[in-house]
């Protein structure tokens, strides 16, 4: 029977099955500081052990800062985070892991740009962390899954997880994207039309010419942002782009293994009439750069568009959701976007923070300023690789030349756990991923957009459409 | 892992969809490397008018009175009522501990985001499915009336109403029977050991880069 993708990469880790209740086995466990300390403590505290240890790849992300690493651990202000970050340290020398990047390790960065970049996930791989944007690896062709402290208890004491099959969903981009239309754009405008429940119950492969023409950089951003349209995991088939990318990297299979490998990849795609449970289709050339303006991903318009008026609402629970959400955003009805004046801009976290979206931006922000009204432009690295990448391509230059700030890599104001976060009312342009309420700092006021858009709107202060510069 | 039977319990009505995790436990509050104690941050900010910070007395805080966890006639309640997608965003466990810990045992709502109700299970609560039609009828009857409890019935999965309305609920069939018997996960996973480790042979033979 012609099988989904997500279908051979979950049936080919069943480990046993009742009531269509599996067992499903993990190849890759990613770890960060902050939805791991409980999950060691359980261990501990029932004297067991992890599993496979080789599976355990570990670094520090979520509340590591980004300034001040000269001065080591006491750089931290908050010692409460430093507590954390000193935890995992302590967890991973107790129970072991494959590779460890601590706090400062060149190699050091967001789990999701980190894991990727070391080879550590790869094609047909079960990955799971426990954090939501998992999602991310399936970009490889690989069920990846975020998870609670539980199952990363869990998978550890048992390199299993415990896994209802979902339904299958395929979302189809044909077409060729205009340019300035980014994988970020794809994403909302996907959310936007099917909300972010639209996904509930569903992994979502993303299929058609114009994701097959993403990098493996824009497909990274596209499975990412499937959590946010609620589903269990997002997937791209494997292709060249995949394995060109894998190869050489640190944990990809060595010379003796690389062929067979690569011939198992090549069959990491859906079958010619595979069946899916629902299916949803975009044409490429009429996204448009992509804006949010309230409180959710779905709260989303093109750059051209307006805050949407509440007559435009499906029910009396969205229009009850736009009025909370305008009052939170500090917006009215029929706004055109571009008339939005931004406080702060940041570029980073794991959905924009690759080389490709450090790239693009400092393309935009090149020989420009950025505006007099932004108080603060960021750009933070995915990680440490990446920052150096991108000082060696001096992007660091051009940023700085043109005001932004140039930090050291981490999650920094995606959630706000560090030191960076915006001060209640500010508005902030963010690559990031999500737009709730305090997301980026209680009272913040996000504006999801893609790297482009983002340097854009710095420099001239406002949102702007960057097919017009 | 507490067991989980039946509830007769106050309802609490949060009427938004797409509440998110970071709502229901914000950021700052995940530093903690314990799982207990979040109770008094759940819905932060929405429930206090200062800025919650770690280590704050919260007794001290300034409730804002608007919200309706604060309300007098919602004290003590264990089921909260809410919207679609309940539970979205960042996949913390912070979320159902807080919730918890506050003293709720039942969620209903006409849908969840799929790793928070996953998480819900692996800490003895239960999140239950009702059409939106349903849960809007509790809406009403919950205003309408003070002091509104429902019983709910995991064993015969059912959620009545105080005037005898039946309403009956999905649950699978394997997290039914671990939360009714408030049973570990990893205990039970541990049982099939001999099912891993022939899978993981296996495997290895197959993927052996997996393996390195
Ligand atoms: S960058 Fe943001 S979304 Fe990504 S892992 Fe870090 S906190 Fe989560």
């Amino acid at each position: 029977m012609a099988k989904t993708l997500y279908d051979k990469l979950f049936d080919s880790h069943v480990v046993a099955e009742e009531n269509g209740t599996a067992l499903i086995y993990i190849d890759r466990h990613l770890v960060h500081e902050v939805t791991s300390p409980q999950a060691f403590e359980g261990l501990r505290l029932a004297g067991r052990k992890p599993w496979r240890v080789s599976s355990i790849v570990a670094t520090a992300d979520h509340n590591t800062p980004t300034t001040g690493w000269e001065k080591g651990l006491a750089g931290i202000a908050d010692p409460v985070a430093r507590i954390q970050i000193e935890t995992l340290t302590e967890n991973i020398r107790e129970f072991g892991a494959k590779a460890y990047f601590p706090f400062m390790d060149a190699r050091q960065g967001i789990v999701h740009v980190m894991g990727p970049e070391q080879g550590a996930t790869l094609p047909g791989m079960t990955v799971v962390c426990g954090d939501s944007h998992t999602s991310t690896h399936g970009a490889f062709g690989a069920l990846a899954h975020g998870i609670g402290t539980s199952e990363v208890e869990h998978v550890m004491a048992t390199q299993c997880l415990v896994q209802k099959k979902s339904k299958a969903m395929l979302v189809s981009v044909e077409g060729e994207l205009q340019a300035g239309v980014t994988a970020k754009d794809v994403a909302l405008a996907i959310i936007g039309k099917i909300g972010t429940a639209g996904g509930n119950g569903f992994a979502i492969e993303f299929a058609g010419s114009a994701i097959r023409g993403l990098s493996m950089e824009g497909r990274m951003t596209l499975c990412n942002m499937a959590i946010e349209a609620g589903a269990r995991a997002g997937m791209v088939a494997v292709d060249d782009a995949t394995i060109n990318y894998v190869k050489g990297r640190p944990f990809a299979p060595n010379e003796e293994q690389w062929e067979a490998a690569v011939a198992y990849w090549k069959t990491l795609h859906s079958d010619e009439g595979a069946k899916f449970d629902a299916s949803v289709s975009l044409r490429a050339e009429e996204i448009q750069p992509q804006v949010t303006w309230g409180t959710s991903p779905e709260m989303v318009v093109g750059v051209d568009g307006k805050v949407p008026s509440l007559d435009m609402a499906k029910n009396d629970v969205q229009r009850g959701d736009w009025e909370r959400a305008y009052a939170y955003m500090g917006l009215t009805a029929n706004t055109p976007i571009t008339d939005i004046a931004i406080d702060k801009v940041f570029i980073g976290s794991c959905t924009n923070s690759r080389i490709e979206d450090l790239r693009a931006a400092a393309a935009v922000a090149k020989g420009k300023h950025v505006a007099p009204n932004v108080k603060l432009a960021m750009v933070v690295p995915g990680s440490g690789l990446v920052k150096a990448q991108a000082e060696q391509e001096g992007l660091d230059k051009v940023f700085k030349d043109a005001g932004f700030e140039w930090r050291e890599p981490g999650c920094s104001m995606c959630l706000a756990m560090n030191a960076d976060k915006l001060e209640p009312g500010e508005r902030c342009a963010s690559t990031s991923n999500r737009n709730f309420e305090g997301r980026q700092g209680q009272g913040g006021r996000t504006h999801l957009v893609s790297p482009e858009m983002a340097a854009a709107a710095a420099v001239a202060g406002h949102f702007v459409d960057v097919r017009s510069l | 892992m507490q067991a989980f039977t039946q509830l007769n319990g106050l309802v609490a009505p949060l009427d938004r969809a797409n509440v998110d995790t970071d709502a229901i436990i914000p950021k700052q509050f995940l530093k903690s490397i314990k799982r207990s104690g979040f109770g008094p941050n759940a819905f932060d900010e929405w429930r206090y008018l200062d800025r919650g910070e770690p280590g704050m007395d919260n007794s001290q805080r300034p409730l804002n009175k608007e919200f309706v966890l604060n309300q007098p006639r919602y004290q003590g309640a264990s089921i909260l009522l809410t919207r679609e997608n309940f539970g979205c965003g960042s996949s913390r466990e912070h979320a159902p501990w807080a919730l918890e810990d506050y003293g709720f045992k039942v969620i209903i709502a006409s849908s969840f985001a799929d790793i928070f109700f996953n998480n819900c299970f692996k800490n003895g609560m239960l999140p239950i499915v009702l059409s939106a039609d349903i849960v809007d009828t509790l809406f009403k009857q919950v205003v309408a009336n003070e002091g509104y409890a429902l019983n709910v019935d995991l064993a015969a999965q059912t959620v009545t109403s105080p005037t005898g309305e039946v309403y009956p609920f999905e649950v699978d069939a394997f997290r039914k029977h671990c939360l009714l018997n408030g049973l570990d996960d990893i205990g039970l996973t541990m049982q099939q050991q001999d099912k891993i480790k022939a899978f993981e042979t296996k495997h290895r033979q197959a993927q052996p880069w997996l393996f390195v």
